[in-house]
């Protein structure tokens, strides 16, 4: 058991620091699920980028530092305790570049990861249909045959960010007549402003256009945008949301600065004795969680594995957030329904968080028949 | 950066569930609560074999510690296995005397630490914090109605003492037989962080727990130790394993002065964190029972445990013990009162949570004595509230966080 960090991991710490305290802008960005939020996002990237703080655990050669797990988790603390601006490129460097390190080709690297470290390209994701949520298996959309590549037709819904992105990925239908509803999907990638692609934003429940459906009409996409082979695009696709699930959607640095925040709100409220409890918890829980993914990550760096072990981690993190700003919003009083004030986007984004990378009632599931061994049973 | 057990300690992990899964711990407890300890007794030196008295004391005294994460190591293991006794209590009396020879008073350690460490001195311990003067070590018995285990939680918190202004300047000189007046100083309400306040304020019952059973009753208030000669009758617990009474008033005088208040918050320290790696073992036990029972128990033609509304109520008891397992061995590398707190809150909340669910999904059967779940389903509630409430617990993470709040990372 040890919890000390190298001197490297240290000097690492220190520089990421110092440069953040140069860099991260004195007022928060415009919310990035508007237009000129979005593009001050972008631009965020690029400064990153120009320093290589974009993806700092990528290899060099796609504008990374090699930085291993640990280095990863340091860095997002500092990045977080900075203050520094939420990732607008998330989607893509959490899900999509894992996918492509596992599973792309080096020339599909080669092609797609130096854009997306720098935010030229921002990625969304397309998943669910209207038909196919948490039965993600029972997508319609379909990728059909032709020369030289594909053409995809059908229905995607919640995407987000992708009212103001470039490029999304997702899974499409190949063999109409495979022998189960989880064969035959194949794995794509495809331009946004492709024709026959309609982007239709959604508001969500503050109204910002946070997520889009998106109509596909024999949306042209060459051979070279598929990843892995055809047909085995739900094994890849699982192996990304065993990604998202796991260490590197929500980083404990995230969760440390909000307690932090929450504790500096609570002290300027005069401690309200009714909320002690509940702020002790939220600081209690941001360093069960830091503990956690440190342990998560030392299995990792001793060559083991993250199974559905992190779908505890989805879990925790998801209601633990949600409990954090409501807390927030109970110091707050009367003002707290304020759209403008300093916790109101935060709020709002966290109720989605038991809902997207899988709802909360599916990790309950996994938890309970991956790691309990109960038996399966209906939905 | 290696945040996992060692082989060694998974080892020993092991080696301690095979020896307590072979020791019928399940009559030991009943015959506890009946105040027969002799099976009870036998584990003790079982433990003892396997080294776990020797965790928290240094060489010196024949020990090998001190050892905090090999302790949650072992007090996860007490607990999976509902082992009775004074468990915490002897493992942080081992603390305290060795603290108090590493403060320099070296006597206490001598004599008594090789017993705790061979299994042949059951210890219990009650720290108090200084009351006012009449309830001091040569005060008479507080009633007994004020004996209840509920009693209200401001009884004997510290408070100014009247004769502070007579206090001894110099209360560091052990003084075994003729014990000056504990020093007033220390017993200000906001003493040193690492020392008073890290005892969760345990002592205001003044209830040692299985005093009845123990061979020393090591009781410490303010600046005192003291070897209590007797114990006041048992009060019955809502666990009837857990016997609690009253040490006699007086008894022999072991130290004083300042190192003693130090001392006893370290201990009280490694008193919540043993007690923490406890619930968290009560709660993993009761989890996998019930999930065995779930599995097996069928309802309208199918295993209740393929129901989501079953599943989901264990995966949340699971997700509650994991997330408070690593605080536990995070508490043990640094035993910073924050730390251990924090451990201490979401073990003991995470374990009782799990009682709650064994008993729902076992439902009826589940609220019988009879079913060996009972012993394991009591053990939840006071182990929770023991060394620390979570309210308390949850106090002292704030009084840790100092101006950086949640300063807890590098």
């Amino acid at each position: 058991m040890d919890l000390t960090h190298t001197a490297d991991e240290d000097a690492f710490r220190a520089e990421a620091r110092e440069w953040l305290r140069a860099h991260v802008p004195a007022r928060p960005l415009p919310s990035l699920e508007t237009e000129v939020g979005f593009a001050a996002h972008r631009a965020w990237e690029a400064e990153l980028a120009a320093d290589r703080w974009s993806v700092v655990s990528w290899p060099e050669r796609y504008g990374g530092r090699d930085a291993g797990i640990f280095r990863w988790l340091v860095f997002e603390e500092e990045y977080y305790a900075a203050g520094a601006p939420g990732r607008v490129s998330q989607n893509g460097i959490s899900l999509l570049a894992p996918t492509l390190f596992d599973h792309g080709t080096e020339e599909q690297r080669a092609r797609v990861l130096p854009s997306m470290a720098s935010g030229e390209a921002v990625w969304a994701q397309a998943w669910s249909e209207p038909e196919a949520g948490s039965d993600l298996a029972a997508l319609r959309s379909r990728a059909v045959r032709t020369d030289g590549g594909w053409l995809l037709s059908g229905h995607k819904t919640w995407s987000s960010r992708a009212a103001f992105a470039d490029r999304a990925f997702g899974l499409f239908r190949t063999d109409p007549e495979a022998a189960k509803p989880h064969h035959g999907l194949t794995y794509l990638m495809f331009d946004l402003r492709a024709p026959g692609v309609t982007v239709r934003p959604i508001g969500r429940l503050d109204g910002r256009p946070a997520f889009a459906e998106l109509f596909l009409d024999e949306v042209f996409v060459p051979d070279e945008d598929v990843i892995g082979e055809p047909g085995q695009g739900w094994r890849i696709a699982m192996a990304t949301t065993g990604d998202e699930r796991g260490l590197t959607l929500r980083s404990p640095g995230r969760f440390l600065a909000a307690a932090d925040r929450l504790v500096r709100l609570w002290r300027e409220r005069g401690e309200e004795p009714g909320a002690r409890d509940r702020v002790a918890d939220a600081v209690i829980g941001a360093r069960a969680y830091q503990l956690f993914t440190a342990a998560g990550a030392s299995r990792f760096a001793a060559g083991g594995t993250i199974g559905a072990e992190s779908s505890l981690n989805k879990l925790f993190w998801s209601e633990y957030d949600i409990t954090l700003h409501e807390t927030a919003l109970d110091l707050l009083g009367p003002e707290g329904e304020r759209a403008d004030q300093e916790w109101a986007e935060g709020y709002v984004f966290s109720l989605a968080g038991p809902i997207y990378a899988g709802t909360n009632e599916i990790q309950r599931d996994i938890v309970a028949e991956r790691l309990l061994g109960l038996p399966k049973g209906r939905r | 950066m290696r945040f996992l057990l060692t082989d060694e300690q998974q080892a020993f992990a092991r080696a301690l569930d095979t020896m307590l899964g072979a020791a019928d711990t399940a009559a030991a407890v009943r015959a506890w609560g009946a105040g027969d300890h002799t099976p009870g007794r036998a584990v003790w030196t079982r433990l003892a074999e396997a080294g776990v008295w020797s965790l928290a004391v240094p060489e010196a005294y024949e020990g090998v510690g001190p050892l905090p994460v090999e302790t949650v190591v072992a007090f996860v293991e007490l607990g999976r296995h509902a082992v009775p006794g004074p468990l915490a209590e002897t493992a942080a009396a081992g603390a305290l005397l060795s603290r108090l020879a590493a403060l320099g008073h070296d006597t206490p350690a001598k004599r008594l630490l090789p017993g705790i460490v061979g299994g042949g001195t059951m210890a219990t311990l009650v720290v108090s914090e200084p009351g006012p003067p009449e309830t001091g070590s040569a005060a008479p018995r507080p009633e007994a109605g004020s004996a209840a285990p509920d009693g209200p939680p401001e009884a004997g918190s510290a408070r100014p003492r009247p004769e502070a202004a007579s206090a001894t300047p110099d209360g560091r000189a052990e003084t075994v037989g003729a014990a000056p007046r504990p020093e007033a100083g220390s017993a200000a309400p906001d003493g040193p962080p690492e020392a008073g306040s890290a005892a969760p304020r345990p002592g205001a019952l003044g209830m040692a727990l299985d005093a009845d059973a123990a061979d020393a009753v090591l009781v410490v208030q303010g600046e005192e130790l003291r070897l209590a000669a007797g114990h006041g009758p048992v009060v019955r617990s809502l666990d009837p394993a857990r016997r609690l009474a009253r040490p006699d008033a007086g008894g022999e005088p072991l130290a004083v002065g300042p190192a003693v208040a130090e001392a006893a918050g370290y201990a009280a320290r490694w008193a919540a964190l043993a007690t923490a790696a406890q619930s968290l073992g009560v709660g993993l036990a009761l989890l996998e029972r019930t999930v065995s029972y779930v599995k097996q128990r069928s309802q309208f033609g199918t295993p209740i445990g393929s129901f989501q509304a079953v599943k989901h109520r264990l995966a949340d008891t699971l997700l509650a013990l994991e997330f408070a397992r690593p605080l536990l061995y995070g508490a043990a590398l640094t035993l910073r009162t924050a730390d251990v707190a924090a451990a201490k809150a979401a073990a003991g909340e995470a374990g009782y949570a799990a009682a709650r669910t064994a008993l729902q999904l076992h439902g009826a059967v589940g609220y019988t004595e009879e079913l060996d779940l009972s012993l394991w389903l009591r053990k939840a509630r006071p182990l929770r509230d023991a060394w620390g409430t979570p309210a308390r617990c949850r106090a002292l993470v704030l009084d840790g966080l100092g101006d950086r709040p949640g300063g807890f990372g590098g």
